[in-house]
């Protein structure tokens, strides 16, 4: 009998979203866009940036140092200048991000073993990648400076270190992007999808109907609960195929282990969208209660900075955010064959969030009828 | 532009939305100064669209429209400075003072500073809402909105006053006041639209436009159309028992065009020289009279005669046993407070089985409160409901299963089919297998949705709404119906159809609770419960508390003298 109930019930809440044009675009564009924003945009390496070369040198060490600038993929172009104060301008107007000077004396102290200097001038303002393009430009002056006369006598001596970067050996950015993205999708559409159903229901009226059927309170929480659940899933399992078959992520750990936990997650996510819901008494609200969750949790969850670089006061919030432990166990599925244990170590919280959101969400939801 | 000219010319216009049938349909039409002229109509007839047609808000897809001697199209603006317009949601501001309204509404008009306070005071004392100025405008009743709108719409005294549905969501009282009112304007010679659905207002207009379906159906004075069916109107008195069955029975004589209940007696219209037929079950013979016709039934003969009398979907009900005499719905002494606000006091009444029971009153005077509470909607502060022996707090779900219950707006999910609208209320009433696909079925053949079923809820015509709704309800074959405001705005064949369906299943001894503020609907109660400010001030059947106003000035009072005699009894009381 309570089965025939909340068949019904899961039934019409899936077509309810899938009939609506609405409810459709919401599930199909959202989804995409964040793929390709996420993926291809928004990349944090350093590319297509440009150089200004203030060479005031004419040994042929410093030609060696250009050539080696010039043939890195990283710069678009390089440009040349023979005075200082274009240099200025062109990090003023952002022509370039950074500007190399080499000193008129620079073949002459190498070739009599003296410390050689390199100026460089970075764009503050973008910060980031500055630093990134300052990185790439040691590495390519430190080179140099192992080839000098004194750099070879020293080669003996000096302590030399090899970086590796293990699970992504190339730091490969979609490596890193796309799994995460798996765990944002479900927070976003179990977000929305959720928050909508309540309230969709109150502007329409037929929240009054479902109220005078002979469901119970619970099974109507369960009959909201379940479809976003079963949409989430879905978007989940589009984005892992699109991870590994589109951008090429190796899929290291247990598929079985990233769905278990999963399903806990999505609890997590719909528990508070019906919180959200059952406090909105308009789609409006909804959409907005939403959002006003979803930015912080994206920001505070680990997604692109990592949670220990925050202030410690700040940190102790992201224990609340699912995704801060679903992005843990996405990446460890993806790129390392994260350890069932680690998994449940992060599954738990998921849980305790999951019972604690779902009670305020019926609690709520019961006083809302008096 | 002399003075006999029409105010409005209507020329031969069409208006389409989409793909839908035309939403006006080749309408002609003249409105005059100085009188109140009916735009007359159900739900979705076009009246709303025919008047932002006027406003020169919207413009003709073929036709034209002059206002003022104005050509809508290209001299939108004259029109709009020289008209007032009252859109059905009046445009108030709910969170603005009477008085900020005003104001905003006088630089909206550009009503000169100097001409303002006497403009204000004038229209304040003609709208009597001179002690309201501070108060919300959305705390104001319905009635009073509607005059704050009127207010606002008559600033700068228009040539000619534009009033969408202005009588919707007001009490009687109130909707008369509005009346008195625009009749003033029109001894200035002001011209006035007054659009309505409701066929009492229509009856008291000076000239109407009949639309339905977006045609014209009629035009001229309401007394032309009435006089179609003069002397074919009878009033069947005198039948004690059984008014329900007598009626289905004559609504199958060939020779009844339309057939109503008026609380015991059952009023008939009857095809050109026939006579009401006499009884065949051998009672004795009812007390027949001819009765002066009314809109609607000239109406009903226009549209060429009500439904018949039968009741598929009553035939089909398995009967519930009359013996228990236990009353299937209870209130006792129910009782809602929302802070220090009062919204049911006390209400206490009982509907044996078989019975249909109204809750009727103004909007706001808590009878949607007590109905809530009953059908569980809401707690009560006090007080304990119950349907068919189950205590609303302590057995919800069981009360719940045994249950029907149908909204006033269209509470069915709009963006599903019939079918899976169907197939989702069998679902939650606990029907699957073979008898959820037999009640379905049997529900697509009695309200003919065979060929609807794929098509979504949200795109049926109204009056198809209003079945699937009320198929929805009795899927599960409840013992109680709860009709919240059933039938308001459907045409009154829709509106006829219903009630015999309803008929039937109290004849089967399913039991109803109604609210409406719809005063023929009053009318099929066996009781009625009359609700003001949160209590009950009178309970009686139709004819009792009509008997209880009847006086020498008024020896058959309508239901809505009795209405309203009641309530001014009950301000008196208080008062005193």
């Amino acid at each position: 009998m309570w089965w025939t109930r909340l068949k019904a019930l899961i039934v019409k809440e899936l077509l309810a979203v899938l009939r609506d044009p609405k409810g459709r675009t919401v599930l199909i564009v959202p989804p995409i866009m964040q793929l390709l924003v996420f993926s291809y945009a928004a990349t944090l390496e350093v590319t297509n940036v440009d150089v200004l070369v203030l060479n005031r040198d004419n040994g042929h060490w410093s030609q060696d140092l250009v050539q080696e600038i010039q043939g890195s993929p990283t710069f678009r172009s390089i440009r040349f200048t023979n005075s200082p104060d274009e240099v200025r301008v062109a990090i003023d107007t952002q022509k370039v991000i950074a500007a190399i000077e080499i000193g008129p004396t620079f073949s002459r102290d190498i070739e009599g073993s003296r410390p050689a200097k390199v100026q460089l001038i970075l764009d503050g303002r973008r910060s980031n990648a500055s630093q990134i393009v300052s990185g790439y430009l040691s590495r390519i002056v430190g080179t140099l400076a192992a080839e000098t006369p004194a750099g070879q006598r020293m080669a003996s001596s000096a302590v030399t270190v090899v970086a590796r970067n293990w699970f992504n050996p190339n730091l490969t950015y979609q490596w890193f992007m796309v799994p995460n993205l798996v765990a944002s999708i479900a927070l976003l559409i179990g977000l929305i999808v959720t928050a909508l159903s309540i309230a969709r229901e109150r502007e329409l009226g037929t929240f009054d109907q479902l109220m005078v059927s002979p469901l119970r309170t619970h099974e109507i929480l369960i009959g909201k609960l379940i479809p976003p659940m079963m949409i989430g899933l879905f978007h989940i399992t589009i984005y892992i195929l699109a991870a590994v078959f589109i951008f090429g992520v190796p899929l290291r750990g247990s598929l079985f282990l990233l769905y278990g936990s999963a399903v806990f997650y999505l609890a997590a996510v719909v528990g508070l969208g019906l919180f959200i819901s059952a406090l909105s008494m308009t789609q409006q609200q909804a959409i907005l209660g939403a959002f006003l969750f979803m930015v912080p949790a994206m920001l505070l969850s680990g997604f692109a900075t990592p949670i220990e670089n925050m202030p410690s006061w700040l940190q102790p919030i992201t224990y609340v955010n699912p995704l801060r432990y679903f992005l843990v166990i996405v990446k460890g599925v993806f790129l390392k064959d994260i350890p069932a244990v680690e998994v449940a170590r992060q599954t738990i919280p998921l849980l305790l969030i999951a019972i604690v959101t779902l009670s305020a969400a019926s609690w709520l939801f019961r006083r809302r009828l008096e | 532009m002399n003075d006999d000219a029409p105010f409005v010319r209507i020329l031969d216009v069409v208006k389409r939305f989409g793909d839908a049938p035309a939403a006006l349909d080749h309408i002609d039409g003249e409105i005059l100064g100085g009188r109140i002229t009916g735009l007359v109509g159900p739900d979705g007839a076009g009246k709303t669209t025919l008047i932002r047609l006027m406003t020169g808000l919207m413009v003709p897809d073929e036709g034209k429209v002059e206002v003022l001697g104005f050509d809508t199209v290209t001299n939108a603006a004259d029109i709009q400075a020289a008209i007032g317009y009252m859109p059905q949601r009046f445009g108030l501001y709910e969170d603005l003072s009477v008085q900020e309204n005003l104001n905003l509404y006088a630089d909206l008009r550009g009503l000169p500073l100097a001409e303002r306070a006497a403009t204000f005071d004038e229209l304040l004392e003609f709208t009597d809402l001179k002690r309201f100025t501070a108060r919300l405008a959305g705390k104001l009743s319905g009635g009073m909105k509607q005059k704050l709108g009127l207010a606002c719409a008559l600033l700068r005294k228009p040539r000619l006053l534009l009033l969408d549905e202005p009588g919707v969501g007001v009490d009687p009282i109130s909707r008369r006041d509005l009346w008195k009112m625009v009749e003033n304007l029109t001894a200035e010679g002001i011209g006035v639209v007054w659009s309505t659905a409701y066929l009492d207002e229509a009856e008291a207009c000076d000239s109407v436009l009949l639309l339905n379906e977006g045609k014209l159906l009629f035009a001229g004075s309401p007394a032309d159309l009435t006089a179609r069916v003069a002397d074919r109107v009878f009033k069947v008195s005198g039948i004690a028992h059984g008014r329900r069955q007598k009626l289905a029975r004559l609504l199958d004589d060939d020779d009844v065009v339309d057939g109503v209940i008026q609380g015991e007696a059952i009023r008939l219209v009857m095809k050109p020289d026939t006579k009401p037929p006499t009884p065949d079950d051998g009672s004795s013979a009812p007390d027949v009279t001819t009765t002066p016709p009314r809109f609607e039934d000239a109406f009903i003969d226009m549209l060429g005669g009500g439904p018949g009398g039968r009741s598929k979907l009553a035939e089909t009900q398995t009967p519930f046993t009359m013996e228990d005499s236990k009353p299937v719905i209870e209130a006792h002494g129910l009782t809602k407070r929302f802070g220090d606000f009062t919204a049911a006091d006390d209400i206490t009444f009982d509907i044996p089985r078989g019975q249909i029971f109204g809750l009727l009153g103004p909007n706001g005077a808590g009878k949607s409160t007590t109905f809530k509470m009953l059908c569980g909607l809401l707690k009560p502060t006090a007080g304990e409901g119950r349907v068919a022996g189950f205590d609303l707090r302590r057995d919800a779900a069981e009360a719940r299963n045994r249950l029907g219950y149908m909204a006033q707006k269209f509470s069915l999910y709009g963006d599903l089919s019939v079918a899976q609208n169907l197939s989702f209320f069998a679902g939650v009433y606990g029907l699957s297998g073979t008898g959820k696909r037999e009640r379905i079925q049997l529900m697509t053949d009695i309200f003919a949705f065979g060929r609807l079923l794929d098509m979504s809820a949200k795109d049926l015509p109204l009056g198809l709404k209003q079945r699937l709704a009320l198929a929805c309800a009795v899927l599960h074959e409840p013992e109680a119906l709860f009709l919240d405001e059933p039938t308001s705005g459907v045409d009154p064949i829709t509106r006829r159809e219903f009630w015999t369906h309803i008929n039937g299943l109290v004849e089967k001894g399913v039991t109803v609770l109604v609210t409406t503020h719809f005063m023929d609907e009053a009318e099929y109660c066996d009781r009625i419960s009359l609700i003001y400010r949160g209590r009950s001030i009178a309970l009686g059947s139709p004819d009792e508390l009509k008997a209880q106003v009847a006086s020498d000035k008024l020896p058959d009072p309508t239901m809505e003298d009795a209405f309203i005699a009641l309530v001014q009894g009950s301000e008196e009381k208080e008062a005193a």
